[in-house]
């Protein structure tokens, strides 16, 4: 009913179809507009709009995949968005998805429109589906009107804590487009880009680098406590996430490690033993370093992303093959030749980049390529740019050892029918009798008898190249001369001509004779040459005119006098120029006097060089470094600096000092220490250190700000956020006596939440100026902790990773502390130094991704035992807060201290020295899998909408019999709490009981429900996005009510 | 990252565009039409061009140009290698990568390109996962669609777990289990007048068909892995198990797939299997030539070669040829100079010989150089560098697959100077 026309006609009279009319408002002018040319379309598009208003999906399809056909073709299509857009909410997913594709073609165009459609995106980000809440929230981000950036925003933090990976991705990319839309946000999105870089999910972690390099490239700071999780990732990452990794790491690791070239050979493979000695040494002697370590971390970036040259895709191998050429020491670059050249063999697009960059190399270490020196010879069948690529390399390549084998190749080259091509091997034959002074003269001959050669381009090319080579050493080779002037007649290409004359010009004392006549000839056809070779032929006349003035006297003059009336200006300007010099007149000055040296006097010879010589000042692999320009957005790689800045700030295990250190000082102290410290740090790189804490200073506010007013209104915080952040990097100075004050103010009331503010990056920029390299073993402890604390201000004050579940959930306290402990060091091993610990499953203070561990410590031997402290731990990158130093334990005197370990959700045990004064003894801890968990509560509800989520793989279950007596809520809850640290879920079923934790390291959910079946059986099932802990915990329940059951069933 | 993907048939028409960020007008394209009107061949357009305000980078394949716009720094590798993938999925959904092709799916390739980036960074690649976000066309499923109006996306999306192991998806069901390896080697060599090797090389290839159910684990060994100099994988292949103890261990994707490439360490000891006797030559005076090719086996280790094809780009200055061959027949294109003879299988008794008269064009001078030869062939059940496989286990499964090798050797870039 409704056709267009009707609606048309509504529009005009009626006030009741308001919304038809609105709808179709954009149509209708066009009707009007196009009733003659482009009524076919018009007609077109009309039964197009009638499909999608039809009520069957099938029509409604027909008519989206037309229209999708029309934007893939280029047309345009976006007078239909009106209709189109109602069909955002279809229950159709292909429908549904095209109108995603559609809106994100044209909402640039139709703003107001398509906001109607924001509010469907915005409840399918709440979908239980991963897929959907990801595409909504792609669409949503790519519909680039401005009005919705505070949705956007808000879109994007709730999806950087998303259960799935997936989401998260999605969010880092929705980043970069918040950005190019409004980069007013950078601020805000760089908290999120923060977070995001700490999420350990393989997927994201490529994406969120992304967003980091175009977003806020310059915050280094961000990367130090990622640096050590991402080159480990790297491997897992997907491929197109390594290369954007790789280019970011390299330059990280030019501003962090210094240079591994300056002393080659000398530099230690294991230098990891040695990494604190090599530390201390550094601040002691300064700049005076005796011999090259390699940084630990520099080497674990080379280390993990060996493996990946050997990558199916050409670009992560290239990636690789120049991290090694800027970071690796030069005798480990070597690696990379052989994945290079394997790249040969790809596309002819991937081997022109390739090529390029092998070019690049090839200048500076000959060495690297030369025995795969046979794989640049050069095919009939290669494109001309490939060619000439070639060309250029096994020139750089060519030396005094293989230089015959490489012109025997060139000859055949010659021989081309590719002219282009032939005229490049004489250029690089060329260049090779330069480089190599033992094949000059061959060389030299052979290019004389190409002069003979037929094709002019050929003839042309070698003059040129002739000429330069004679330039270097012109003594002895008039006989060449003579045969390129006999040859001059048949010369037709101007800059061969130009050539031919420069040289007689420049020799016509060797060739007195036929100077002269070479130039009488030009005297004749002078008017019909080009500009290039009229100019050689005016230095000609004039240096035969100094040279042999009696033979070329009147020439000279007939020359000078058709320049002289010649139609280009440069040649009448030289003329005169040159009328001036050489003709002794009373005019001329005192320059005429010397003429003949300026004229004559001996040139320096030029220099055969690669067009490649200078590419290196790009970073390899880049675009800038393709096509030889600075490309926009192109990131200089900083050269080595002269000393390292302190490698503590990429320690992860570094925690902050909750008491000793106020947490406000942090702020105000960074500024401060890190000036009075920079002639012992940071002597070379102070300036831009300082900048840096500057930046994060602000950076540091901001978040304490928006942390702390975390529960009130997010817009409110924001803004003011970043009005403080402006002035405090506006003005350090202000900033820090503010914050003085604010220092002021939290002494005075400390137990509250601000008292554990310093985050992550407080501690990150507090620690290295505060610890000295030997002080870090020890650690700093907290003596007295708040404890009026909350929990769940603790959990959202803490940049927790993964932290989806923080927002939904509180965490509670235990239900049940196990009071079993367990043996860390036996009293016979100890030396009478005994240790043992539980786990008193309170969420860790130091860190919410630690498990807290007790330990308690005895003296069972008759002397006081002194400087007990942790010493090495192994896996090296553990995570552990260490207790302080005990100084000194009295015999039969013992004390218990709190460890925070974070085990990172596996049960690997936790490798560390305890050591006395006297003695070290290798220790470890644990963990049962149930001890990694922290109890979670949640409501029945919530249990069964995330338990939704996690289905799948992500589930395990089990079905096991029990006693009777034991079927009822407590023991049930004992019997699980005792084994794991899970929180009890209220449950309206009598027959189900629900257990709800989230993991410590990473947060994530796990959820176990325990079902009673008839009898006494019952099925116990746990999701948990940790697939692996999923069954240990299966696992540990289960035998756990087996025998018991079993027992009751005995007589 | 990338910006904008136009699809340019050889003529210069632009029949897809794809946006990914703000829109780019098509008038983009004029600078790269403008490199390619000068390029003599479509493969001698530079792949990357830069315009005041764009980067354009292209590839040429299945002759169709795939040009995307860049705005920012971009390493060049990963855009030339998103294209080639693009390519390769096209092929992979639809058979064939056409313009017709490309054309008749329109819509389909649209969204395809829509899943593959976002905001111009790739997302999905992995052929498994994009074809469960959008199902492939069978001959089967369009009958069904047209009869019943269902479409190729799935009612229920994909639980889409994006799993640790996203090059393969779950549920996998077979009732014959199988998995087969070709290893397919190519010999690239330059030989020069007079027969001898001036540049040879083997490279290689295992190829895997895998129908496997469920989540199989399969190791593959080599009798002889120290033959292989340098590899690359595919990324489901675990690197530090082949470090230690060279075998390939690996949980594969789902169907046709590329496990590796390798390259033979023979230090130019490479077999070369056929020898080619050639005269090409032009008389100094008057306008003609002769050209006399024979082709025979050299070192076939006991196997026929066949598929043999020579094909030869002729000077430019030929007017006509007057050829016999005594084996295979031959073509000629006298537009594009391109002789092309196909013999088929090499016979040791009877030596193909093709061999006849080149007439030049009146007047035009003796060409400089003898155009090369470039051989085609293939030999069944061998692999040139004498690599095999050991065995294949399974692990993580319970059924017993069927397992097969075949081994395969091919000219790569086999050239003859004359």
């Amino acid at each position: 009913m409704s056709t267009n026309n009707l609606s048309y006609n509504d529009q005009g009279g009626s006030d009741s179809a308001v919304e038809v009319g609105q709808e179709t408002t954009p149509t209708s002018s066009n009707a009007g507009a196009g009733f003659g040319l482009f009524s076919t379309n018009f007609k077109k598009n009309d039964d197009l709009k009638e499909m999608l208003e039809s009520n069957k999906d099938s029509l409604k399809l027909d008519a989206m995949k037309r229209i999708i056909a029309l934007i893939a073709k280029g047309k345009n299509a976006s007078e239909l968005f009106p209709a189109v857009v109602k069909n955002v909410a279809s229950k159709n997913i292909e429908l549904k998805k095209l109108v995603y594709v559609y809106l994100v073609r044209y909402a640039e165009e139709q703003q107001d429109l398509a906001l109607l459609s924001i509010s469907t995106f915005q409840r399918a980000l709440k979908d239980p589906n991963q897929l959907i809440r990801a595409s909504a929230l792609r669409v949503l981000s790519s519909i680039r009107v401005p009005i919705i950036v505070p949705i956007m925003m808000l879109a994007i933090k709730e999806a950087a804590s998303d259960m799935s990976p997936y989401v998260r991705k999605t969010s880092a990319h929705a980043i970069q487009k918040l950005y190019s839309l409004d980069p007013d946000q950078k601020e805000h999105l760089i908290e999120v880009i923060d977070k995001l870089l700490k999420d350990k999910s393989t997927l994201v972690a490529g994406s969120v680098v992304m967003a980091f390099e175009e977003v806020c490239p310059d915050r280094i700071d961000l990367i130090h406590k990622n640096y050590r999780k991402l080159c480990n990732l790297l491997v897992d990452v997907e491929e197109w996430g390594q290369v954007v990794i790789i280019t970011m790491l390299t330059r990280y690791a030019r501003t962090q490690f210094t240079s591994p070239w300056k002393e080659d050979g000398l530099f230690d493979e294991n230098s990891e033993t040695a990494f604190y000695e090599s530390d201390e040494k550094k601040t002691k002697n300064g700049d005076e370093k005796k011999s090259y370590m390699m940084d630990p971390d520099h080497r674990l970036l080379l280390r993990n992303t060996k493996p990946l040259l050997q990558s199916r895709n050409t670009a992560v191998v290239v990636s690789v093959a120049q991290l090694y050429w800027h970071l690796a020491p030069k005798h480990e670059v070597g690696v990379i030749t052989k994945s290079l050249v394997r790249l040969l063999r790809s596309h002819r697009e991937v081997q022109y980049v390739v090529l390029q960059n092998i070019a690049t190399m090839s200048i500076q270490r000959k060495g690297m390529f030369e025995p795969y020196m046979k794989s640049f010879y050069v095919r009939s069948t290669d494109a001309t740019h490939i060619k000439s690529l070639k060309l250029e390399i096994l020139t750089s390549l060519a030396n005094e050892a293989n230089i015959s084998t490489i012109l025997r190749e060139f000859q055949t080259y010659v021989k081309s029918q590719d002219k282009q091509f032939a005229a490049g091997t004489i250029q690089a034959i060329g260049r090779c009798a330069t480089n190599i002074s033992e094949v000059t003269d061959t060389c030299l001959q052979g290019l004389v008898l190409l002069l003979s050669n037929r094709d002019e381009t050929v003839v042309a090319e070698s003059v040129v190249v002739i000429k330069k080579l004679l330039q270097t050493q012109p003594t002895q080779h008039s006989d060449i001369i003579k045969h390129m002037a006999k040859l001059f007649d048949n010369i037709a290409v101007p800059m061969a001509r130009a050539s031919i004359l420069w040289l007689m010009g420049e020799y016509c004392e060797r060739v007195p004779q036929i100077a002269p006549d070479v130039l009488r000839k030009m005297a004749k056809s002078f008017t019909s040459e080009e500009d290039i070779v009229k100019l050689q032929t005016v230095n000609l006349a004039a240096k035969l005119y100094l040279t042999n003035s009696k033979q070329t006297k009147l020439l000279t003059q007939y020359i000078l006098n058709l320049g002289k009336y010649d139609q280009n200006y440069d040649i009448r300007d030289r003329t005169r120029f040159i009328r001036q010099l050489i003709v002794p007149n009373e005019k001329s000055g005192a320059l005429g006097k010397y003429a003949r040296r300026i004229l004559l006097a001996p040139k320096p010879a030029p220099v055969l060089e690669s067009t490649y010589k200078d590419r290196d000042r790009y970073q390899l692999g880049t675009l800038s470094h393709t096509i030889n320009t600075k490309a926009s957005g192109y990131l200089e790689l900083s050269d080595w600096p002269a000393v390292a800045p302190d490698q503590s700030v990429r320690n992860v295990e570094v925690i902050e000092p909750v008491k000793e250190w106020a947490p406000s000082l942090g702020k105000t102290g960074k500024s401060k220490l890190s000036k009075s410290s920079d002639d012992k740090f940071y002597s070379d790189s102070g300036e831009e250190k300082e900048k840096g804490s500057g930046s994060s200073s602000s950076e540091d506010s901001s978040s304490e700000e928006s942390s702390s007013e975390a529960e009130s209104d997010e817009e409110k915080s924001s803004s003011q956020s970043s009005e403080e952040s402006d002035k405090s990097s506006s003005q350090s100075e202000k900033s820090s006596s503010e914050s003085d004050s604010e220092q002021k103010k939290t002494t005075k009331k400390p137990p509250q939440k601000k008292t554990v503010k310093p985050t992550a990056k407080d501690r990150s920029y507090l620690l290295p100026i505060v610890c000295g390299p030997g002080e870090r073993l020890h650690g700093f402890v907290s003596k007295q902790v708040p404890v009026s604390l909350s929990l769940f201000s603790l959990c959202i004050l803490t940049p927790c990773p993964l932290s989806c579940a923080a927002l939904l959930l509180q965490v509670s306290g235990p239900a049940f502390v196990p009071e079993k402990s367990h043996d860390l060091l036996h009293r016979m091993t100890g030396k009478g130094l005994s240790a043992q610990y539980q786990f008193p499953r309170q969420p860790c203070l130091y860190q919410p991704t630690m498990v807290s561990v007790q330990i308690s410590l005895t003296n069972t031997t008759d002397h006081p035992l002194e400087q007990i402290h942790i010493g090495d731990r192994d896996p090296t990158g553990l995570d552990m807060h260490c207790f302080n130093a005990i100084e000194c334990l009295l015999p039969e005197a013992s004390v218990t201290v709190s460890l925070g370990v974070d085990f990172n959700d596996s049960t690997q045990a936790a490798n560390f020295q305890l050591c006395t004064k006297e003695d070290q003894f290798s220790v470890s801890i644990q963990p049962a899998v149930g001890e990694l968990f922290l109890p979670a509560t949640m409501t029945e509800q919530d249990f069964r909408k995330e338990q939704g989520k996690l289905l799948g793989m992500n589930e395990s279950s089990a079905t096991i019999t029990m006693a009777a007596e034991n079927t009822t809520r407590q023991p049930i809850s004992r019997q699980v709490a005792t084994v794991a640290n899970l929180g009890v879920v209220p449950s309206g079923q009598d027959n189900i009981h629900r257990f709800a934790g989230k993991t410590a390291s990473s947060g994530a959910l796990v959820l176990v429900t325990v079902e009673l079946r008839e009898l006494s059986a019952a099925l116990i099932t746990i999701n948990t996005e940790k697939s692996v802990m999923g069954p240990m915990l299966l696992r540990d329940l289960k035998p756990f009510q087996e025998p018991k059951a079993k027992m009751n069933e005995l007589p | 990252m990338i910006n904008s993907l136009f699809l340019i048939n050889p003529s210069g028409e632009i029949f897809l565009e794809k946006h990914w960020k703000s829109v780019v007008s098509r008038s983009v394209c004029d600078y790269f039409l403008e490199a390619k009107e000068k390029a003599l061949e479509p493969e001698d357009v530079p792949p990357v061009i830069h315009t005041p305000h764009h980067y354009l980078i292209s590839i040429y394949r299945d002759k169709l140009f795939f040009l995307s716009v860049i705005q920012t720094e971009v390493p060049p590798l990963f855009v030339i290698e998103f294209l080639h993938r693009v390519a390769e999925m096209i092929q992979d959904y639809f058979g064939e990568c056409s313009e017709t092709v490309v054309k008749d799916h329109m819509v389909m390739v649209y969204e395809l390109l829509e899943e593959m980036l976002d905001n111009g960074f790739p997302l999905a690649t992995e052929s498994n996962v994009l074809k469960e976000m959008i199902r492939p066309p069978t001959i089967l499923r369009s009958v069904v669609n047209t009869l019943t109006g269902t479409s190729n996306v799935g009612d229920t999306l994909p639980t889409g777990q994006p799993s640790t192991i996203p090059w393969r998806r779950a549920g996998v069901r077979y009732t014959n289990n199988e998995a087969y390896f070709d290893v397919v080697e190519e010999i690239d060599a330059i030989l020069d007048q007079s027969g001898t090797t001036v540049f040879a090389e083997i490279q290689g290839v295992v190829e895997a068909c895998v129908k496997l159910s469920g989540m199989p684990d399969l190791t593959l060994s080599f009798m002889n892995p120290r033959l292989l100099d340098d590899v690359s994988f595919h990324p489901c292949v675990r690197y530090k198990l082949w470090e230690s103890e060279r075998v390939l261990s690996f949980i594969p994707p789902d169907g046709n797939f590329t496990l590796m490439t390798y390259h033979v360490n023979a230090q130019n000891l490479v077999a070369i299997p056929v020898y080619v006797k050639q005269s090409i030559s032009f008389f100094e005076c008057g306008s003609d030539g002769r050209l006399d090719v024979t082709v025979g086996p050299k070192q076939t280790m006991g196997k026929t070669v066949e598929g043999v094809m020579v094909t030869v780009h002729l000077p430019k200055t030929i007017l006509s040829i007057n050829l016999t061959a005594t084996q295979g027949s031959y073509t000629y294109d006298n537009g594009t100079k391109l002789l092309v003879w196909d013999i088929g299988k090499l016979n040791p008794q009877k030596l193909p010989n093709l061999r006849g008269s080149l007439s030049l064009q009146a007047g035009a001078p003796k060409p400089e150089e003898n155009p090369s030869l470039n051989i085609d062939l293939n030999i069944q059940q061998l692999a040139i560098s004498g690599l095999k496989v050991n065995r294949l286990d399974m692990f993580g499964e319970k059924y017993k697959p069927f397992k097969g090798v075949k081994y395969i050797t091919k000219a790569g870039k086999f050239q003859v100077r004359t």
